[in-house]
């Protein structure tokens, strides 16, 4: 067992840490609610090498570990990225796997930064993509329907949707012009894992998310005082902040063991990457909450950070759905890992 | 990073999971049941001719010199497997403690006997009066001569009616500021004086109240400076501490998840297939792997050559409150076969949820309550100021 980084992945954080610290002050990302999409920070990202990063060497990609992707989450997550990270990456790594054709070229085509590609998270309903990730922003969108999986180009303009999180999300009707990429049990697979790498890099959002919105806690509770000492040195707010503080550390070994394992331990890798996202969900979100709370009506301001940490906690996973469902998808791989065992 | 044990710790798994299928037998599970004793001589045995009774120690005390990570892989099966750990586990904690602060004639003449399995030693901390305040102990010691005599109780002395020792905590200078006037010493416990009255415990285990009256324990036998105990008990908890984490909840969800595959609704439709029965599984399933990361990264800060404090509390207050959680859950997911009790032949995988719910709340409380773990990750892990 060796909980350290590597010295390339100390670097990589490094790295990235001081691109996020630089394009998304909170103040950017204040200026960039409105949209919810950062142009200017994607620019950066991409040209820093985002998306070929996620990609095989085969590929021409960089051949970044699950791991690696997950610790440039991380990042993303304490510094509330306005940006599509994450569905990017989960994408084109869909992308790469079905190969040919029309796969290739829409591959093609987001490699070389003409088409940010995303990925919808749940099948249409009633013709519809709800609340797809980066959707407002995306110019081409891959979707599960049934057993095909299949490339949608939203048309303009697309009506911004006010959410709680400010997501570049869009309800999109899948029109006509849609490509079938893959169809049968093989791309239902190759989904699902898509899904599973969005739930993975999600849950190491949040734990850097979650992180970050417990410092913030601790740096307040330390500095205002009331009934003539530090609020942090009573009880009531210590132990709150350290639940939530023991969270979020498991949750973030939790992501962490869930990325490694799509390397190291297949097997288990679908379930780890749902049990991360579910309780980063719940984690993230109890961290913020709480450490709204101990900012007193402070918190409620818009003007103090942590509202903003607030609402993505809930916003973000939410994408997806609620954290049970998560639960519920891992609990099913589990069952059936047990049947098979015995 | 590398989240595996090691290729030596999962053959050593593999074959601490043999030893438990092969000596840990059912009619021990039901004594244990029966007598809420967890220690079984006949299995302390077995482990002491495996050589496994301390295979983390030195090979020069009779261990096997196995790393950290092998000794998280024993003790975490031995945990899921429900195994007799309590004795041994005290006594090994009071062996480290003498190997690491006792006198040579100490180590001399308790060691091999402990890591011998020829003797027990059981914790005397807390006292009626004293809990998680451990330090306010009140058990008096005085000196007399080559010796001392010992007067007070002790709470929660569990498999004290086995033991042969009690590492015991006791006031030496009452003038002293609490935490400076204590004394810790081996003391004799098969001698006049010792009175020893079971207390039985909310999920059927066995513990003691000990009374001590004049009884007397030679200086040889006092471990640390004299009225330095506080420094011998710092180094103690945070052995308690340490170790692995979340095994009741494992073998809790084993039994949940025999459950959800076999058992079906008014409608003869699988509970397996229920969203909200998954959910419920599945949500133990994040914390009990949790549970099990936080001990390992404990485990791992140790073997990396750091004292686990945080860490430790960490993982022993996230596993503890899982199970109370969970177990609640649990009896409430079966509905009103839930409360059908451990032990009784009607109940669901051998009334497991109930067990656990019981057991549970031992958990958030000893090797130090819930509220002591969470102060001592605010103010030493999140640097919270003392109020």
């Amino acid at each position: 067992m060796d909980l350290n980084l590597s010295e390339e992945q100390e670097q990589l954080v490094g790295a990235f840490s001081a691109l996020y610290a630089k394009e998304s002050s909170t103040d950017r990302v204040r200026t960039a609610e409105e949209s919810g999409h950062d142009p200017a920070l994607w620019d950066r990202l991409r040209e820093v090498g985002v998306v070929e990063m996620a990609l095989p060497e085969e590929s021409g990609g960089w051949g970044a570990s699950m791991v690696d992707l997950a610790l440039v989450a991380e990042q993303h997550g304490r510094h509330l990225g306005s940006d599509p990270l994450i569905e990017a990456q989960a994408a084109v790594r869909l992308l790469d796997r079905i190969g040919g054709g029309a796969a290739a070229d829409a591959l093609g085509r987001a490699v070389s930064g003409v088409d940010l590609v995303t990925l919808a998270l749940r099948p249409p309903r009633r013709g519809a993509l709800a609340l797809v990730p980066s959707g407002a922003v995306a110019d081409a969108v891959l979707f599960l329907d049934a057993d095909r999986l299949c490339c949608l180009r939203p048309g303009s303009p697309r009506a911004t949707v006010a959410t709680l999180g400010a997501l570049p999300v869009a309800d999109l009707p899948v029109s006509d012009d849609v490509v079938e990429l893959a169809a049968g049990a093989g791309a239902v697979e190759e989904y699902e894992r898509a899904l599973d790498e969005w739930m993975v890099l999600m849950a190491s959002a949040l734990s850097g998310l979650g992180g970050r919105a417990i410092e913030i806690g601790v740096e307040y509770v330390k500095e205002r005082k009331a009934f003539g000492a530090p609020i942090g040195s009573f009880q009531a707010v210590a132990h709150g902040l350290a639940d939530a503080a023991t969270a979020v550390e498991g949750g973030t070994l939790l992501s962490r063991e869930a990325a490694w394992s799509v390397a190291a331990d297949p097997g288990r890798a679908p379930e780890l990457a749902a049990l991360a996202f579910a309780f980063t969900a719940e984690s993230a979100r109890e961290a913020a909450y709480r450490s709204l709370h101990y900012h007193g009506g402070y918190g409620f301001m818009l003007e103090y950070d942590i509202q903003l940490f607030f609402r993505r906690a809930k916003a973000w996973p939410a994408q997806y759905g609620e954290p049970r469902l998560a639960y519920a998808r891992a609990e099913a791989r589990r069952l059936a890992r047990n049947a098979t065992e015995a | 990073m590398d989240f595996s044990l090691g290729e030596r710790s999962d053959a050593f798994r593999a074959e601490a999971r043999a030893f438990l299928d092969e000596v840990f037998t059912d009619e021990m599970r039901a004594e244990m049941h029966r007598t809420g004793v967890r220690h079984n001589w006949d299995f302390h045995r077995a482990q002491v001719e495996r050589g496994w009774l301390a295979p983390g120690w030195p090979v020069e005390f009779g261990g096997q010199g196995r790393d950290p990570m092998e000794m998280l892989a024993f003790a975490e099966e031995f945990q899921r497997a429900g195994a007799p750990t309590y004795a041994v586990g005290t006594t090994l904690m009071v062996a480290n403690i003498i190997r690491h602060l006792g006198t040579d004639e100490q180590k001399r003449s308790i060691l091999p006997r402990a890591l011998g399995g020829e003797i027990i030693i059981v914790l005397g901390f807390t006292e009626p009066e004293a809990g998680s305040d451990v330090a306010a102990a009140q058990t008096r010691a005085v000196r007399d001569g080559d010796e001392w005599v010992i007067n007070g109780q002790k709470m929660f002395t569990t498999n004290a009616q086995e033991a042969d020792y009690a590492f015991m905590l006791t006031r030496t200078n009452p003038d002293l500021p609490k935490h400076r006037g204590l004394t810790t010493f081996l003391v004799p416990l098969r001698q006049p004086g010792v009175e020893i009255q079971p207390v039985y415990t909310l999920s059927g285990e066995r513990t003691n109240l000990t009374f001590y009256s004049d009884v007397r324990v030679d200086d040889g036998l006092r471990i640390g400076e004299v009225d330095g105990g506080w420094d011998v008990m710092t180094v103690g908890l945070t052995f308690e501490r340490s170790g692995a984490q979340g095994g009741e909840s494992i073998r809790l969800l084993g039994a949940m998840e025999r459950w959800a595959a076999s058992a079906e609704d008014g409608d003869g439709r699988p509970r397996g297939e229920d969203t909200d029965v998954l959910a419920r599984l599945g949500r133990a399933a994040a914390e009990n792997e949790i549970s099990t990361l936080l001990a390992r990264r404990s485990a791992w800060v140790h073997d990396s050559g750091g004292l686990p404090g945080v860490e430790g509390s960490m993982a022993k207050l996230f596993a503890s409150e899982a199970l109370t959680r969970q177990s609640a859950d649990f009896v409430d997911l079966l509905g009103p076969d839930g409360i059908r009790s451990a032990g009784d032949d009607t109940a669901v995988e051998g009334g497991a949820a109930d067990y656990a719910y019981r057991f549970a709340l031992g958990a958030t409380t000893y090797g130090g309550t819930s509220e002591i773990q969470r102060t001592i990750i605010a103010q030493r892990g999140l640097g919270l100021p003392r109020h």
